[in-house]
């Protein structure tokens, strides 16, 4: 148990398991407000999964998760909008709670999307549209903020700007905020901490500690962590390729 | 004025057509329209069981129908069988199984057309309860679960991390469906209610660019089905519902006019 009233989220060997096999497992990690918690990890290591953990949109999960709000905002991975659904911005702004039209165009206006209040989803261009979701994920203003690859599919430029609209929203409204990324450098600086995903965590801390890691070295590269001063420290596991441990021989 | 048979059928369309709009777009919407078609057949056992036990026609179509819904919803969990076969298996069974049910019925003077078509022309003053009291309460439903069933429509997971309760949500409105086929099973006959929803819905698609507006239109499409519907069926004496179905389906004609000058002019 926690008592720490800024701690939202709290997950402990949180895992889940699918015929058998890990999705990801002994996941720990806390969000807390007005701080960014990012998940990177390769492609198939478990972030949208933990993502979904954090939100209690699976059931039968190992371990324990805690929620401490339920003013919550979600950007999936992937919206798709079928065809004969009719819907505009201004609609989707509004699915899931009220707002007034002015909150609307404001958070229509810090994403840089308010002159396509009137457009059809289904029109707009994917970076537009990662732009319209954050918008409507902020304009609730929520306690706790999950963002699964928000700016998939948004220009480098915009990307950077995105990141630090993001960093000024966890201020301004003092949220939580559990972000998805599977690109370290673009998400630095607007980070607090970071945990490494390969089926299980692999580092965690804060994104210095984690680009200076061994393990974060392994799944990225060395290029990757070129920047930075090397720090080298013993590993004594490796992985096969279901993201098991198996220890080395010492 | 409710002794005119033409009149009572007018009255019972537009209660229908008032339902089925604002329906028949989150089946559309969610892709229901197979599913539609099989608490529909489903009917058919309804209103044998309701014939050979004299029970109330439209609370044992409502009961038969949210039990084949329900059941659905149970194999969906149970069995790795995709949704569409699931589909197949309980409509065509239960059709089936209905059919074999009216052989052991010979005793019976049966009006099989009826049900599978629909005579609005015997709507009596119980049905136009049933329709109107069955139709205000489904609507008034509908109202209440609008914005979480809209938001889990537009994608299920962000509905249910924001707070919202998708799985039950779905659950009403599939006994909401069931209602409406068990209030207009009579007028429109089992076959064609799923025509009913889908059909003014998609002609409403075709003119309108967001949610609201394709209700509205969906609802006037209706109504008009009815309206030419039955006053042709009256003046070439043809049956009432398959002739709304078929005005509906000469506005959805006309509403591709209309799409092709969004698109191109």
């Amino acid at each position: 148990m926690t008592n720490n009233p800024n701690v939202l989220v709290k997950i402990s060997n949180a895992g889940i398991q699918k015929s058998g096999k890990w999705l990801v497992k002994d996941v720990n990690l806390e969000i807390h407000r007005g701080k960014i918690v990012t998940i990177i990890g390769p492609n198939g290591s478990g972030k949208s999964t933990t993502a979904k953990i954090v939100l209690g949109l699976h059931k039968k999960i190992e371990g324990n998760v805690q929620t401490f709000t339920k003013k919550i905002s979600y950007v999936p991975q992937k919206v798709s909008i079928d065809w004969t659904l009719p819907i505009r911005v201004l609609d989707f702004m509004v699915l899931t709670e009220d707002l007034k039209p002015q909150e609307i165009n404001d958070a229509l206006n810090l994403t840089g999307v308010d002159h396509l209040i009137s457009r059809n989803l289904r029109d707009l261009s994917g970076g537009e549209f990662q732009r319209v979701l954050l918008a409507r994920a902020i304009a609730k203003k929520p306690e706790l903020l999950v963002l699964d690859e928000p700016v998939q599919g948004v220009d480098f430029a915009g990307e950077v700007a995105l990141y630090g609209l993001i960093k000024k929203i966890s201020e301004k409204l003092n949220c939580g905020i559990l972000l998805i990324s599977h690109d370290l450098h673009v998400v630095m600086s607007a980070t607090d901490y970071v945990v490494c995903l390969n089926g299980h965590v692999c580092c965690s801390g804060t994104p210095v500690d984690v680009a200076r890691d061994k393990h974060y070295k392994e799944l990225f590269g060395e290029k990757s962590s070129q920047l930075l001063s090397i720090y080298e420290h013993d590993h004594d596991h490796v992985h096969t390729a279901d993201g098991d441990i198996v220890k080395e021989n010492v | 004025m409710f002794d005119d048979f033409l009149f009572r059928a007018l009255i019972a369309g537009i209660g229908i057509a008032l339902v089925t709009g604002p329906l028949g777009c989150f089946v559309v919407w969610r892709r229901l329209s197979f599913f539609g078609d099989t608490l529909a057949h489903s009917a058919l056992l309804g209103v044998l069981l309701s014939v050979a036990f004299d029970l109330n026609i439209s609370l044992t179509i409502f009961t038969v129908s949210s039990l084949i819904a329900l059941l659905l919803l149970r194999l969906q969990k149970t069995t790795n069988l995709p949704s569409d076969a699931l589909l197949g298996l309980l409509s065509h069974s239960s059709l089936a199984v209905g059919m074999v049910i009216l052989g052991f019925l010979s005793f019976i003077r049966f009006d099989i057309m009826g049900v599978l078509f629909g005579d609005i022309l015997s709507v009596n003053v119980n049905d136009l309860l049933a329709i109107w009291i069955g139709g205000a309460i489904i609507l008034l439903v509908l109202w209440f679960i609008w914005k979480p069933l809209f938001a889990s429509t537009v994608n299920y997971e962000l509905a249910e991390a924001e707070g919202m309760n998708p799985e039950r949500v779905n659950a009403i409105f599939t006994i909401l469906l069931a209602a409406l086929i068990a209030i207009s099973i009579k007028m429109v006959g089992l076959l064609l209610i799923t025509g009913m929803l889908i059909i003014p819905t998609t002609m409403a698609r075709n003119l309108s660019n967001n949610p609201k507006q394709m209700v509205i239109l969906s609802i006037i499409g209706g109504l008009l089905s009815v309206f030419i519907g039955l006053y042709t069926s009256f003046e070439i004496n043809t049956s009432s519902g398959p002739t709304i179905v078929v005005v509906a389906l000469i506005l959805f004609i006309l509403s591709l006019i209309g799409i092709k000058k969004r698109n191109y002019g």
